[in-house]
């Protein structure tokens, strides 16, 4: 896993697609980040009761046993998770190589909006990122 | 793998405290969050501890100041040490920047310093990575227990068991009351924040 460079133009396309794709949706709060738990991009609400750094390193982890499960099942990686709650629900994405997109929103927003808005940033945030 | 925020002028850096089971490495982390102020340390995130052992790992994020122009911030991070855990320890290893190697001093401890340390040899290679080349340093925590009765291993046993091949710095510790857990944690963040910073920013 090699280190990453962020520059502020990177950093602001991506932020720009996702409020375009997603915030401007009524999604929450929108986080990139990578395989070991950094924060490369976060967008929305600024998330009051959420500690965005205990959340990425949580979700890397989270995905890093989901691997696990998906090879004993015969699966390579599992590439969506998702769980519901009562009032927020939150959307995880492999995007590809190391970077994982983590969506949060309410049930004003559907899941299918978020899947495929999701798939359709998946393809730019990893070309601005990773080149 | 370190993170380089040219932007917001930020340098991430991953340090993991390794060690077997039981030998201090939550305990450390502990010290310092109670240690620093609030302004420079985040929430203490402590995961499925089973008792008093660490199932999954242990996050503390901190704000080590500034060089060159960028604030450096650490995220501390802890395995669980029981041998069956693996699988985890190499999760949290996945893109480590520095090493703290805690070992236990109980001589009946002695098998598990070396075979940890070894695991941690091979998980690191796992990722593609060589032990000798990373930022690493020993901390030879529960010096006081030497006051005791209880047979513990001297600091030249513990440099003889695990730090002929590593020739790093070791430090003498006492994580549950403090003495050793900063001299660890200031040498450990140096070493890898130069490791990084000579990577990226000076030797452009």
């Amino acid at each position: 896993m090699a280190d990453m460079i962020l520059t502020a133009d990177a950093v602001g396309g991506v932020k720009s697609i996702i409020n375009d794709k997603l915030i401007s949706e009524n999604v929450q709060t929108v986080l990139v980040i990578d395989g070991a738990g950094n924060i490369l991009a976060h967008c929305g609400q600024d998330t009051d009761g959420v500690d965005a750094l205990s959340l990425a390193a949580l979700t890397a982890a989270n995905f890093g046993a989901t691997s696990q499960i998906a090879k004993l099942i015969g699966e390579n990686d599992f590439s969506l998770l998702y769980h519901k709650g009562e009032k927020a629900n939150i959307h995880f994405a492999r995007l590809g190589g190391e970077m994982i997109l983590v969506s949060i929103f309410g049930d004003d927003v559907s899941l299918g909006l978020v899947r495929v808005r999701v798939d359709e940033l998946a393809a730019d945030i990893n070309r601005i990122f990773e080149g | 793998m370190a993170l380089i925020d040219l932007g917001r002028k930020e340098i991430h850096c991953k340090i993991v405290y390794y060690g077997a089971g039981r030998c201090g490495k939550t305990t450390n982390l502990l010290y310092i969050y109670n240690a620093m102020s609030d302004n420079d340390r985040g929430k203490m995130l402590t995961i499925d501890t089973k008792g008093d052992r660490t199932l999954f790992f242990d996050l503390l994020p901190l704000n080590l100041g500034k060089i060159s122009g960028f604030d450096i911030r650490i995220q501390l991070y802890t395995v669980p040490g029981q041998v069956m855990y693996e699988a985890t320890r190499k999760l949290v290893l996945k893109g480590v920047d520095g090493l703290v190697f805690v070992a236990d001093p109980l001589k009946v401890r002695q098998e598990r310093n070396i075979e940890s340390l070894d695991d941690l040899r091979r998980n690191i290679a796992d990722h593609g990575l060589d032990l000798k080349e990373m930022p690493l340093v020993l901390q030879y925590n529960k010096r006081d227990l030497c006051d005791t009765p209880v047979p513990t291993l001297s600091v030249e046993e513990l440099e003889q068991d695990l730090n002929q091949v590593y020739q790093v710095p070791g430090f003498e510790a006492i994580a549950t009351k403090g003495p050793g857990v900063f001299e660890t944690l200031k040498e450990i963040s140096k070493r890898t924040v130069n490791y990084v910073a000579n990577k990226h920013l000076f030797n452009k």
